[in-house]
């Protein structure tokens, strides 16, 4: 049961976008057409949830304080918890380049539709925000770790597909000139975020 | 003979030219703040912005906008940690292989926003505690990326570092802009200072605006609003800047 409360809470309450805005500039840039905005959306929500628990076993046996102990007891003063963020960015950047070997090597025609956002990918805010976020919760296993990475993926997919929708019907309307493009998309995902808001306080 | 001549004549014109352009060049590289430099400095804060017109880096920009401090304090972390790398990268840019860059460049950044970070929990704490992850989103912003990408790697250190700071900038106004209207609208403070008059919980007590009926603006305080306030000063810019509009929705 905790296991839903959590794995909806990361989709709609905390979503990336509408609650935290992670992740915006590449969903900005790449929510003109569904197809694409579909592309990425998957390519975030399966690195999400790869790299949120390989994180969550790194800060739990490495970075935070007293993790070295299954090493040895002396340990047990350490604190590696200020190398967190290279070590998050360096796992993401590295399972970012692994994932796309993998795929260029047995899923070609993947490869062609999710090869081209993998730097996007790497720099994407949601990502590391996703690591970070799981640090801050201090989660107590790697399920959980691995069902919130599931979750906010989803919620990012979710988000970037309904604005990439709500912008192909907008081409048809007949917006002002000066907001055109990025101010009426800005403009959208602030309406989109209010009514997201009306999910909070849902406890299951 | 005549056409030779001319030729000839066209020929040393073109040197000539071409002498013209390179002492110009040498000269800019000599005087410190020439108008070029200048430029550097100055396009990234209106016509070639880095939130409202190259939509970079609003990731972070949005969340700590409730508040002046906060984003005070955001805008000259980020305009420190774009600065310095990108003079680390641009004096190591002969030197990175091209296919690992992104990687090093990453590495680069982290370095600098640990020690932001370190630095912030040291003297500013409880900044360092409202600001929570997004010192560590620094990381990810995609300003220091882009101009990584764009600038640095193209560029010797003086000029990346002159890019940096402006586009730092151009970020670090849009930002507080942003919070200045949030703050003031939605707790009628600046800095904590309650500048619309005080309020207070009997009516009859409260002071300036407050005493006239005046009431704050609690949406102001919540995420949506920070997207619409965006929304807003580009539509502003881009009326005021008309080359700016977009062609496509």
């Amino acid at each position: 049961m905790d296991y839903i409360n959590l794995f909806v809470r990361s989709i709609f309450i905390e979503n990336m976008i509408f609650a935290y805005f992670l992740g915006m500039c590449s969903y900005l840039a790449v929510s003109k057409t569904v197809k694409t905005a579909v592309g990425l959306g998957a390519a975030v929500i399966f690195v999400l949830a790869v790299t949120v628990p390989i994180n969550f076993l790194l800060d739990q046996y490495l970075l935070r304080p007293g993790a070295l102990q299954w090493l040895s007891p002396e340990y047990a003063s350490v604190d590696l918890s200020f190398l967190s963020f290279i070590m998050f960015i360096a796992v993401i950047a590295s399972m970012v380049q692994l994932v796309e070997m993998v795929v260029e090597k047995f899923a070609p025609a993947l490869y062609g539709a999710l090869g081209i956002f993998s730097p996007l990918i790497a720099v994407n805010c949601a990502i590391l925000g996703g690591s970070l976020f799981m640090q801050q919760k201090s989660f107590t296993a790697v399920t959980e770790a691995i069902t919130y990475g599931l979750g906010s993926g989803v919620g990012w997919f979710l988000a970037i597909l309904a604005i990439a929708a709500i912008r192909e019907k907008i081409a048809y309307s007949n917006v002002p000139a000066p907001l055109k493009g990025l101010g009426i998309t800005f403009i959208i995902t602030g309406l989109m975020a209010i009514g997201f808001m009306s999910f909070m306080g849902i406890e299951l | 003979m005549a056409i030779d001549n001319k030729i000839a004549s066209e020929e040393k014109e073109a040197k000539k030219k071409e002498m013209i352009l390179f002492l110009s060049n040498t000269e800019e590289k000599e005087s410190f703040l020439s108008k070029n430099n200048r430029k550097l400095l100055s396009d990234p804060l209106n016509d070639n912005n880095p939130i409202t017109v190259q939509v970079l880096g609003i990731c972070s920009a949005l969340a700590i906008t409730v508040q002046l401090e906060p984003a005070v304090v955001m805008a000259v972390a980020v305009m420190a940690v774009v600065a310095f790398s990108n003079v680390i990268i641009s004096l190591l840019r002969n030197l990175i292989p091209n296919r690992i860059r992104i990687i090093v460049q990453l590495v680069v950044v982290a370095a600098l926003v640990i020690l932001v970070d370190q630095i912030l929990k040291a003297y500013a704490y409880d900044v360092s505690k409202q600001l929570s992850v997004f010192v560590g989103l620094i990381i990810t912003n995609c300003i220091v990326m882009g101009r990584l990408e764009a600038f640095a790697l193209g560029n010797g250190p003086y000029k990346s570092f002159l890019d940096g700071i402006g586009n730092g900038a151009g970020y670090g106004m849009i930002l507080i802009v942003v919070a200045f209207f949030r703050e003031l609208f939605g707790s009628g403070k600046l800095f904590g200072f309650e500048v619309l008059g005080h309020k207070a919980a009997v009516a009859a007590e409260s002071t300036g605006l407050y005493a006239f009926g005046y009431e704050n603006n609690g949406l102001m305080l919540l995420s949506p609003m920070a997207l619409i306030v965006v929304g807003i000063i580009i539509w502003v810019q881009r009326a005021r800047n008309r080359k700016l509009i977009e062609q496509n929705n």
